[in-house]
């Protein structure tokens, strides 16, 4: 058995050593692969602070994956076409600075998971599975029936957006800043789950009444969890939206939701690097079975089947003994 | 907008209303019995109209095809029971949703490969072809008419069922306390597979009869169950009035919107923005109806406190 | 009253046709232990959670501390100094001893929005929630995990959890439910000691136990207080005794 933080470590190292071992064979493909599969851990990591330190299970992330990709889009076309994106107060024009795009789309989709999330929180359970599965397809047909940005077909960004300093269309610079990116909202998220908010989070999943009657007001601590959760998968989408250069009601979809939730279930639910083996391996099983099989999804789907009956810690679980707690 | 028109698209509200019923009858029976979220739901629902579809290009015959749907919907119901949902009742929600999930990947990418990509088309039978002169001079499609009465035929069915015999008895003995149903000595086991299957096989008619105003695809599950989860949102889990007072208002809702909303908006906006936005906001309107359920009854219309 | 810290008045609460709270009106006064018998269904509960904050009475009020606090929650009313053990422990079972009166302390600090710096590094939480282990003789086993604990423990850690709160009263759910003869008079003790910091509401069905260590006991039943009063008073009471205590009117 190995600890968990070796476990961590060696991740990380392969999250190095793929790409750069990509570079110098010149194979930019399994640089995109590997960028990919960083994406999904950053909307994993996302939905993990919600579904594993806090208990609450949101079968609709994807509406916060699409609200990051469409922020990147909107601006990024309005900015390609040089057209503002309003005149009327003020002139706000359209940009393809990612900093900026971020920011956007990670305020954007708090302010989304702040709406869905104050309105799902006064459920639990499987209502608030429905609730939440249900205000996701909301936006996918919304974004289906709302032409201005492309409808059912989409909007396609021909030029990938800029970083002061790097060339981003360079795929081992672009990888580069996911991984980044991918570090530090892992740091941020382990620090706050040894936060007192991250020990009242988890505390509120194991025990709701014992966190209420020492005085935690749990509904604005999940609300506040919620949030930071649809903020980062926001951010993951706007990502994503750049690595494509193309958005579509698609990252709105069901199915979206589905497999962030996968990637936790995969790697390990509640555990810090959960979401990053899981994504990991969903992206080479998406690879290699793609390869074998047209059909490859039912061999996923009784992969999934697997794990959800038979092997609960996900492959962290399977590898380290650690017991998933929140802090130690 | 004429009197007829609206009535006309009350009716279709009432039509696709009742076939959400039959979706969220199962749902909520499940859950209420047993306790379980089922997704793959909508995977019964797509097998159902496969099946329709298959035996009704095979014999020609529409009967034979409703009777196949229920038949192997109901089958493929019982033996998921058996063998994977059964494990599940006694996990947290989270197992039971991404099991369920990949029971969806597993009979979606089954399918496509069994009968292809492309959708296959069930034709509605000579006899329910055309429109009936409704009382009042409304014309209306007859097929439409006969889903709704087939549908609300169901609903009394499960009404009775429920209420006035035995089976249904231990239904709601299930639904209060499980140990109590084991004390009347019956065997529980066999009564989860027998109420999933049931759940099933509405599922499966279901698919059936939408499958012949629409087109028989992989992947038509989804977005039913989606509306049916809605539907048990607004009516309150575990009852089944609940599910048919909650199918009707998305039904109504939904179709009314998508008609009368870029009129209303016609009214006082330019004709093509009217439509853009009128049909844009339609889109939305039952989750906007959820969401105000939620603001004032969390626990639905028809939910226990 | 005049040194009523927790005053209920009036109470009143149904579920449909049973009226699970007829009118009910009690006072916990400093330095007592008030406990509330009952025979099962009387509507104990229901009280308690209305007390506690999880349940809103259709009509009368409940004051704490001279405040009225009956529109307020279970979180407000915990931070006012309303501490609380359940019948069954309410604890973060995965969490350590040591976790779980951090947890307490984070709660009591209203530092729950604190999102950088690690609670279990914190020098004030610790310190706080060491406290309330030392008091009840569980600083020894801060590492263990709670799903661990005897059943014993898990009560001892319940009322160190509700200790980091310094609460002003206490509501106790049966707290000798299911410990042996010797944890019940070790908690006994315990009480008797713990009463003239914050008076204690308890609800105990272990008849022994209450006539051990109350200082006036209420009576409830179908949802009404029939009487309160000294144990003797109570022991003596025959409303009581044919109500609760199942004996016939003499003739």
């Amino acid at each position: 058995m190995i600890r968990e933080r070796y476990l961590n470590m060696m991740v990380l190292a392969l999250l190095v050593l793929v790409p750069a071992y990509a570079v110098l064979m010149d194979e930019p493909f399994t640089i995109t692969l590997a960028t990919r599969a960083v994406i999904f851990a950053l909307a994993g990591v996302g939905l993990n602070l919600a579904l594993g330190q806090g208990g609450l299970v949101s079968f609709g992330h994807a509406a916060y994956f699409g609200m990051g990709g469409y922020a990147m889009g909107i601006l990024a076309s309005h900015a390609q076409n040089y057209e503002p994106l309003m005149e009327v107060p003020f002139v706000i024009e359209g940009t393809n600075s990612m900093p900026v795009i971020w920011l956007v789309a990670i305020v954007a989709s708090a302010l989304l998971a702040l709406l869905i999330g104050a309105l799902s929180l006064r459920t639990t359970g499987v209502y608030f599975i429905m609730v939440t599965l249900a205000f996701g397809q909301m936006f996918y047909y919304f974004t289906i029936s709302w032409p201005a940005y492309g409808g059912e077909d989409g909007l396609s960004i021909y030029v990938r957006n800029q970083f002061p300093g790097l060339n981003t269309l360079d795929p081992i610079q672009f990888y580069g800043i996911c991984f980044v990116l991918l570090l530090a909202v892992l740091y941020g998220v382990n620090r706050l789950n040894k936060s007192p908010f991250g020990l009242a989070l988890n505390g509120a999943h194991q025990n709701e009444e014992r966190a209420l009657t020492v005085g935690i007001n749990v509904y604005r601590l999940r609300l506040v969890a919620f949030v930071i959760s649809g903020a980062i998968t926001g951010l993951a989408g706007a990502l994503f939206a750049d690595l494509n250069r193309f958005v579509s009601p698609t990252m709105f979809s069901w199915g979206v939701s589905g497999e962030i939730m996968i990637f936790i279930i995969l790697g390990g639910v509640a555990r810090l690097f959960g979401p990053v083996v899981g994504a990991a391996v969903y992206i080479m099983l998406e690879h290699f079975l793609g390869g074998l099989s047209e059909y490859w999804f039912i061999y996923l789907g009784v992969i999934l089947l697997f794990v959800v009956l038979f092997a609960k810690g996900g492959i962290i679980g399977g590898l380290s003994k650690k017991e998933t707690r929140h802090a130690g | 907008m004429t009197t007829i028109l609206l009535i006309e698209q009350v009716l279709n509200g009432l039509q696709f209303g009742v076939m959400l019923f039959l979706m969220a009858a199962g749902l909520t029976l499940i859950f209420g019995v047993m306790g379980l979220i089922n997704l793959a739901h909508g995977s019964l629902y797509m097998i159902g109209a496969f099946a329709a579809a298959a035996v009704a290009a095979w014999t020609g015959n529409f009967l034979l095809a409703l009777m196949a749907s229920l038949i192997v919907a109901a089958i493929a119901g019982a033996i998921i029971e058996l063998t994977v949902i059964r494990r599940l009742y006694d996990r947290d929600h989270l197992d039971q949703v991404l099991a369920t999930f990949a029971l969806i990947l597993i009979f979606s990418e089954a399918t496509r490969w069994v009968f292809g990509s492309f959708p296959l088309f069930l034709n509605i039978p000579d006899a329910l072809k055309g429109t009936i002169i409704l009382p009042g001079g409304i014309e209306y499609s007859l097929y439409r008419l006969t889903i709704i009465l087939i549908g609300l035929a169901v609903a009394v069915g499960l009404f009775l069922l429920i209420s006035k015999t035995r089976v249904g008895m231990r239904i709601r003995a299930g639904e209060n306390d499980r140990e109590m149903i084991g004390a009347l000595g019956v065997d529980i086991s066999v009564l989860y597979t027998m109420v999933f299957a049931l759940g099933a096989a509405l599922a499966g008619l279901s698919g059936a009869l939408v499958g012949a105003i629409q087109s028989v695809e992989v992947g038509m599950g989804e977005p039913v169950l989606i509306l049916a989860f809605v539907v048990i949102v607004i009516g309150g889990i575990g009852s089944i009035k609940g599910a048919l007072a909650g199918a009707i208002l998305v039904g109504l809702t939904d179709t009314l919107g998508r008609t009368m909303l870029p009129v209303i908006f016609g009214t006082f906006m330019e004709a093509s923005s009217a439509t853009t936005v009128g049909s844009a906001l339609a889109s939305m309107l039952i989750y906007i109806l959820m969401a105000g359920v939620l603001l004032f009854k969390p626990t639905g219309l028809f939910g226990k406190a | 009253m005049p040194d009523s810290i927790l005053s209920v008045r009036n109470i009143e609460k149904s579920f449909g046709a049973l009226k699970a709270s007829d009118g009910i009106s009690l006072d916990l006064v400093a330095g007592e232990i008030h406990a509330l018998i009952g025979p099962n269904g009387a509507g104990k509960s229901t009280l308690i959670k209305q007390i506690a904050g999880g349940l809103k009475p259709d009509s009368g009020s409940v004051a704490f501390m001279g405040r009225d606090v009956t529109a307020k929650s279970t979180a407000q009313r915990a931070r006012l100094g309303l501490g609380r053990t359940f019948q069954i422990s309410a604890l973060a079972m995965q969490y350590s001893v040591l976790e779980n009166a951090v947890l307490g302390a984070v709660g009591q600090s209203g530092s729950v929005f604190q999102f950088f710096r690690p609670a279990m590094k914190d020098p004030a939480l610790l310190a706080r929630a060491r406290r309330a282990l030392d008091r009840v003789g569980l600083q020894d086993h801060e590492d263990i995990i709670t799903s661990e604990l005897s059943h014993g423990q898990r009560r001892q850690l319940e009322v160190a959890v509700a200790l980091t709160l310094e609460p002003k009263a206490f509501l106790m759910d049966e707290p000798m439910a299911g410990m042996g003869a010797e944890g019940s008079r070790e908690l006994t003790t315990f009480l008797q000691e713990l009463k003239h910091e914050a008076p204690i509401l308890l609800v105990e069905h272990d008849m022994d136990a209450v006539f051990a260590c109350a200082d006036r006991i209420s009576v409830l039943v179908y949802g009404q207080i029939i009487a309160t009063g000294s144990v003797d008073e109570i022991r003596s009471n025959p409303q009581v005794r044919v109500a609760y205590l199942g004996e016939e009117e003499p003739v």
